[in-house]
């Protein structure tokens, strides 16, 4: 499978053994999703569980909020990432507080599924990734899959948790694994091995981050699209680079992370975001407490530039294997 | 041949309404032509079939108006007289282009007509016209503020909050809602309460009027009444103009929400060919005429390509720059 119909799976079976699931969203429905990954659920479910809603981020969320202290568990689609502000205060002040403020009596677990990332020509206004500010954010937890087999489990798992979840779909994975070289032609997921997704109901534990690669040298953290950019700069480099896809921002498996970075003592995050504040700042510092007398070298940053993401200069903007091989360099050399 | 109260539609004027909407349509005929040689890439969402409400509105501003856009504004920028040679090279990506290439198809912005730009955010711009037109009214100058947005916008927070503020504060807004009927993929009566745009307007003490969007005559009507009284010091106006895209949402879009007959029906009632059968058969044009404008049009869309194809890229080290003011602390 590729993750469009993983994730279409994943909210299939959820439809299927949960009646109190719903699916909602602008074009989910009818329309089948602006990527389709809700392709031919309204048809089967019927319009009571799969929602056309209108153009209304808000809305959206707000609503997604009162069904699920009211019994429900909604799965809300935001058709980009860069169109989730309009929900941001719901999500800020009422999403994320609601079990708090109530002393535990009320909590909506909602899932927010959104596409993030560059990759396809988006421009500013349909690549961002926006997951530290959500990160920043007490109550809600974080997921972001780099492949279609984690992207079923870790939806599955989205959807039974007590939380709210926001669940960032790195829209460049959608249709095969992208090493960050735009001129090579396009790899179907049929040709990874995490493209073979069972069938049936399984779940990803959230909050557990997976060792994609073992190695000794160095280790790299990451998630999202660049998990695959990250194997290919270490493969260059000839680096026998651990590699740890983060998986869940929130809550963060640290001690997976740490563990590595104190047995190989060199390290490098790297993230498609911006640098400055963004989640990478957070990985390090919380690298640098755990392992500060294992390390050998700074911790070195791998991001976006701190700039809106420029429409015709897609790919310097995008953190790809050069920049990756330049700070697993510095991480290598400084002594 | 003119309407009650209507500016008479001279010869002059319906070449010069004609010209205005077929350099749009091949504007935009030229571009989706362009994506298929991935000369422009990206997301690109093209205006066929509106092309009679950005020509009839534009032609009843100044110079001191300002202008608010949607993702597909390509036509709202043509309209109002930014050079297609820049429109074209920031399709492209280049340095020559209005936005330096940064911001491509949805993001055109354009000081010198007073063009706030296109954007991508579904009502995103409303509340910014608010803005335009209540600086103005403090600043004691006389231009009005004109926002374009789909009938999907309606549905969002923004629109609701900018049609209150406008009302309240009494302020030159000209909200024009280009309603074609479906957001993406999602038709009207399947996301909103209510159809009619023009009577939520009126909910909140908005002068509203429907408009038929395939007619620029009656666009340009029906703005030239609504310039007047805004100019006049009277409160906002909203027109809600009926029309249809004929093309894809996007380059993305099998357009498995619509039927080809029902797109077909509107084509049939398209801008161009509507009035340009309406004109011909008042005396006011001849085909002759019609051949040469769609010539000069194409003519003027090859010179675009050309300056677009001749353009460079801004250097990767300038992509910086404006993040924040360079001057000042």
């Amino acid at each position: 499978m590729n993750m469009i119909q993983a994730l279409n799976s994943a909210l299939d079976l959820m439809l299927e053994r949960d009646s109190a699931v719903v699916v909602m969203g602008e074009d989910v429905g009818y329309y089948g999703g602006v990527f389709r990954v809700t392709d031919g659920l309204q048809r089967k479910y019927g319009e009571h569980r799969v929602l056309d809603t209108p153009i209304a981020e808000g809305g959206i969320v707000a609503t997604a909020i009162g069904m699920a202290v009211n019994g429900l568990k909604p799965v809300a689609e935001v058709q980009f990432a860069d169109y989730i502000y309009p929900a941001y205060d719901q999500i800020v002040s009422e999403l994320a507080r609601l079990r708090y403020r109530s002393a535990g009596e009320f909590t909506a677990p909602v899932t927010i599924r959104t596409p993030c990332g560059g990759g396809i020509r988006g421009g500013q206004t349909h690549s961002q990734s926006p997951e530290a500010i959500f990160a920043h954010v007490s109550g809600l937890k974080v997921v972001m899959p780099s492949n279609p087999c984690d992207a079923k489990g870790l939806l599955i798992a989205a959807i039974e948790a007590p939380d709210p979840v926001i669940f960032f779909e790195p829209k460049r994975l959608y249709n095969g694994p992208f090493d960050g070289d735009p001129d090579k032609p396009a790899v179907p997921w049929s040709t990874h091995p995490k493209g073979e997704v069972p069938d049936a109901y399984y779940r990803v534990p959230l909050g557990k981050a997976e060792v994609v690669r073992q190695g000794e040298q160095i280790t790299l953290v990451t998630y999202g699209t660049m998990v695959h950019v990250c194997e290919a700069a270490a493969r260059r480099l000839g680096l026998d680079a651990e590699i740890i896809d983060v998986r869940s921002m929130v809550p963060l498996d640290i001690e997976t992370i740490a563990a590595s970075v104190q047995r190989t003592g060199r390290c490098v995050v790297a993230h498609e975001a911006t640098r400055f504040a963004g989640f990478g700042a957070e990985l390090s510092a919380s690298i640098q407490e755990h392992c500060f007398w294992s390390l050998e070298a700074p911790i070195q940053r791998v991001a976006g530039w701190d700039t809106p993401y420029p429409h015709a200069f897609e790919w310097e903007y995008f953190p790809g294997q050069v920049r990756v091989m330049r700070a697993l360099e510095a991480a290598m050399e400084a002594q | 041949m003119s309407g009650a109260g209507e500016a008479p539609v001279v010869r002059e004027r319906a070449l010069e309404l004609l010209r205005g909407m077929l350099r749009i349509r091949q504007f935009e005929d030229r571009c989706a032509q362009l994506y298929g040689e991935q000369k422009i890439r990206g997301f690109l969402h093209l205006y066929n079939g509106q092309e009679a409400v950005a020509t009839g509105v534009m032609e009843c501003l100044g110079p001191e108006d300002s202008i608010v856009a949607t993702y597909r504004e390509h036509g709202h920028a043509i309209a109002r007289g930014i050079p297609m040679t820049t429109l074209m090279a920031e399709m492209y990506g280049k340095r020559e282009g209005v936005s330096r290439g940064r911001g491509g198809s949805m993001h055109l912005f354009d000081a010198a007509t007073r063009f706030y730009g296109g954007n991508a955010i579904v009502a995103g711009g409303l509340p910014m016209a608010v803005g335009l037109a209540l600086a103005n009214r403090l600043a004691r100058r006389s231009g009005i503020a004109v926002c374009f947005f789909g009938e999907g916008a309606a549905a969002e927070g923004e629109f609701h909050e900018s049609l209150n503020l406008a009302a309240l504060w009494h302020l030159p807004v000209l909200f024009v809602c280009e309603n074609n009927l479906y957001a993406m993929g999602t038709a009207l009566a399947r996301s909103q309460a209510t159809t009619d745009i023009a009577v939520r307007a009126r909910t909140y003490t908005l002068e509203a009027q429907a408009v038929d969007g395939m007619d620029v005559l009656a666009v340009a009507a029906a703005t030239r009444r609504a310039v007047a009284s805004l100019r006049a010091g009277g409160g906002p106006v909203l027109l809600e103009c009926r029309t249809y895209r004929f093309r894809a949402h996007s380059m993305f879009d099998a357009q498995l929400y619509r039927e080809r007959e029902e797109v077909e029906a509107w084509r049939e009632r398209g801008p161009l060919i509507s009035f340009t059968r309406r004109i011909k058969a008042a005396g006011l044009i001849t085909e002759d005429d019609f051949q040469r404008l769609q010539a000069e049009a194409e003519a003027e869309v090859d010179a675009a390509v050309v300056f677009a194809e001749s353009g460079e890229w801004e250097p990767v080290e300038d992509l910086g720059r404006f993040v924040y003011a360079e001057t000042g602390a």
